[in-house]
């Protein structure tokens, strides 16, 4: 990084406002897991494609391992948005975010051949929401807008 | 950090504009927690909306413990060909060379619960002292099996061993046989559940219960007068899926149930009775007369004895094999007892093999008493998923493993509901998944697909259980306890009789009525 902060206002607004919305996005994936009592991530787990799908498949059918898997991809989510939306720890935040949605991506990969039970809203061929959301949280790595607007800038 | 250098200047001390521009994004937050708390409202005004008098249980009903304390029951294993070895492992024994296996697949593949399902069985304090089977084979299997008693693969030492009988007769005459278990080709069921009931032992008996309309009488009779304890083997009776549907009934959330719809939906050489022929079978290990009976005679034939299914000589159909755990599921649900009229028709329209039986069957019973119908489809050359379904004014509902109830879009009980929205008639009202902890009003298409699939909540929380198994339980606590298991004898009375009325209408080509009263089939 260069240090340079210097963006114009309009580029300084529109970059905060999509760190935002993606922060909104995750912490209401993380909250609506959060209430619903029955919520698992066992049916995603099990229907992984791809090469890495066995080991998203270990890691539904060990009771202990699934705990901690939806434990922390429950917290996961909703510290990351906070982080997004606060400016608050924002670097580590989007590092994560950004290892969350890879993983997600690489779980269920929109290749040719594969199809999955959730029927997914849209039409993909191998970009996917995901990856977008990813692409875009690297952006923002990139942009440290959080030591402008955020509560960064008054630890960092 | 190297870049802080602009801020630095400021840290010594905050100014009001760096406050204001560092903390811009906090009133998302705000927005956030309103939007939350109105989508959540809304979540649950619909969901209590829906629920207004609705009283359904929200618990599971845990899996009952076992009364084993006390004298070991030692159990009696005639027939042990496809079911026979399934139910005793429901009942805790597995052959050496099937623990092995299911061991094996266990270490192949973590996701193989099957073998760790089977060692945690809870152990029903029985054990196998006689065995039957007029196939050598299947008999020193069974044997080798009620022998096990330390559920081992490799490493399996005999303890115990059960005494092998060719003649029924022989072990249920055994003052070492307390109870039997019955799982023979349908012609037998009932003459060996009378023998053993006037020989005082303990009946499971799989189904259906007979084979003719006659035995049927002969054998309520026998069971009630000789008091021995009676079940039939439809384990759908431990399905808690079952048990709510009942309380969906019960609490008329369907209006008033006009059609239900049960099918069967098989399309494998399997599912059509078409079974592996044994390579060691021959007349030399295979006890023909044994196997005819009362049947007519028919010279030895090995398709007749692993095949039998295919023959009304000897079953009783689709009638008999799987329209009898449909109804008996709904007569669960329901409650419906013996239909006034019976019609069917169909044929053998695919299984050109010889079979007297057809593989394409539908039968429709009437029940005058709760003006409804129920239809039965069957057909074993083609496998969509039919499922069960409940039909009535106000709604309908989908019973299996999960259970969905859904609106029906010209309900007029739920008419204000339909009109303002509230009510989506294409997402259930209200879904039910075993092992999940409460019921739901209001489910997600996803949760949904999931549901129905039987894929949800199957790793999670409470364990897999085995129906066959607490089926069995049920029996032999009931054998402790001396109250009355609930697939007992007029259960089975129901199932037999309307099993017979459907056979009767299709060979027969005519209505069948059933009479009251008199309690017989006109």
């Amino acid at each position: 990084m260069t240090g340079k902060t210097n963006y114009s206002n309009s580029q300084l607004t529109l970059l905060v406002v999509l760190r935002v919305l993606i922060g909104w996005h995750f912490l209401y994936e993380g909250l609506s897991k959060l209430v619903n009592p029955d919520w698992s991530s066992v049916a995603f787990l099990l229907d992984s494609k791809g090469v890495f799908s066995s080991l998203f498949s270990s890691l539904a059918t060990n009771p202990n391992v699934l705990k901690i898997v939806d434990f922390m991809n429950i917290w996961g989510l909703i510290l990351i948005g906070l982080g997004l939306i606060l400016g608050l720890f924002t670097r580590i935040s989007i590092i994560a975010g950004i290892a969350l949605l890879g993983i997600y991506y690489l779980s269920h990969p929109p290749m040719v051949g594969f199809s999955f039970s959730v029927p997914s809203e849209g039409s993909y061929l191998w970009v996917n929401k995901n990856l977008i959301e990813l692409a875009a949280l690297s952006v923002l790595l990139v942009f440290p807008t959080w030591k402008k607007t955020g509560i960064d800038r008054f630890i960092f | 950090m190297s870049d802080n250098t602009e801020n630095n200047n400021g840290r010594s001390g905050i100014s009001r504009r760096d406050i204001l521009k560092g903390m811009a994004t906090v009133p998302v937050l705000g927005a956030f927690a309103y939007a939350f708390y109105r989508k959540r409202k809304h979540t649950r005004q619909i969901r209590n909306s829906i629920l207004e008098n609705i009283n359904l249980s929200t618990d599971d009903n845990e899996v009952p413990v076992a009364n084993s304390q006390g004298k070991k029951i030692r159990l009696g294993l005639i027939g042990f060909g496809i079911r026979g070895p399934q139910i005793a492992k429901a009942a805790g024994f597995l052959h050496p060379e099937n623990v092995e296996s299911m061991k094996k697949g266990a270490e192949a593949n973590s996701a193989d619960s099957r073998y760790q399902e089977f060692i945690n069985q809870e152990d029903l304090n029985v054990e196998v002292t006689a065995v039957c089977d007029i196939f050598t084979v299947y008999a020193k299997k069974a044997q080798e099996t009620g022998a096990n008693i330390e559920r081992k693969g490799e490493g399996f030492k005999p303890q115990q061993i059960p005494v092998i009988y060719n003649d029924y007769r022989e072990l249920i005459a055994d003052s070492n046989v307390d109870a039997v278990i019955i799982a023979t080709p349908d012609h037998w069921h009932a003459h060996m559940a009378i023998e053993a009931a006037r020989a005082g032992k303990h009946i499971y008996c799989e189904k259906p219960m007979s084979w003719s309309v006659e035995e049927t009488y002969q054998l309520r009779k026998t069971i009630k007068e000789t008091g021995v304890v009676f079940q039939l083997g439809h384990q759908g009776r431990q399905t808690e899926a079952y048990n709510k549907a009942r309380e969906v009934i019960d609490n008329n959330i369907i209006g008033s149930v006009n059609l239900i719809e049960v099918t069967t939906n098989r399309n494998t050489p399997n599912g059509a009775w078409v079974y592996p022929i044994h390579p060691e079978a021959n007349p030399g290990t295979i006890d023909w007369p044994k196997f005819i009976g009362q049947a007519p005679w028919h010279k030895f034939s090995l398709e007749r004895f692993f095949r039998w299914r295919c023959w009304w000589d000897y079953s009783t159909g689709l009638s008999g094999d799987l329209l009898t755990h449909e109804y008996d599921a709904m007569n669960q649900i329901l409650g419906l007892g013996i239909p006034d009229k019976a019609v069917s028709s169909g044929g053998i329209y695919h299984f050109k093999d010889g079979r007297t039986v057809p593989d394409v069957l539908h039968t429709v019973f009437e029940y005058d008493a709760y003006d409804l119908a129920m239809v039965y489809s069957a057909t074993l050359a083609n496998s969509k998923s039919r499922g069960k379904v409940i039909m009535g004014h106000d709604g309908y509902m989908e019973v299996g493993n999960s259970l969905t109830v859904y609106a029906d879009r010209d309900s007029t009980r739920y008419r204000d509901k339909l009109k303002k929205g509230i009510i989506d008639p294409s997402l259930p009202i209200l879904s039910y998944v075993q092992g999940k902890k409460n019921i739901d009003a209001v489910t997600s298409a996803t949760e949904q697909y999931f549901a129905g699939r039987g894929l949800l909540y199957t790793y999670r929380g409470g364990k897999r259980v085995d129906t066959t198994h607490l089926h069995i339980k049920e029996w032999l606590d009931c054998i402790r306890t001396g109250e009355t298991p609930s697939c007992n004898i007029d259960r089975g009375f129901d199932e037999a009789i309307t099993a017979h009325m459907g056979t009767m209408a299709y060979r027969e080509g005519r209505r069948v009525l059933w009479d009251h009263e008199n309690e017989k089939i006109v």
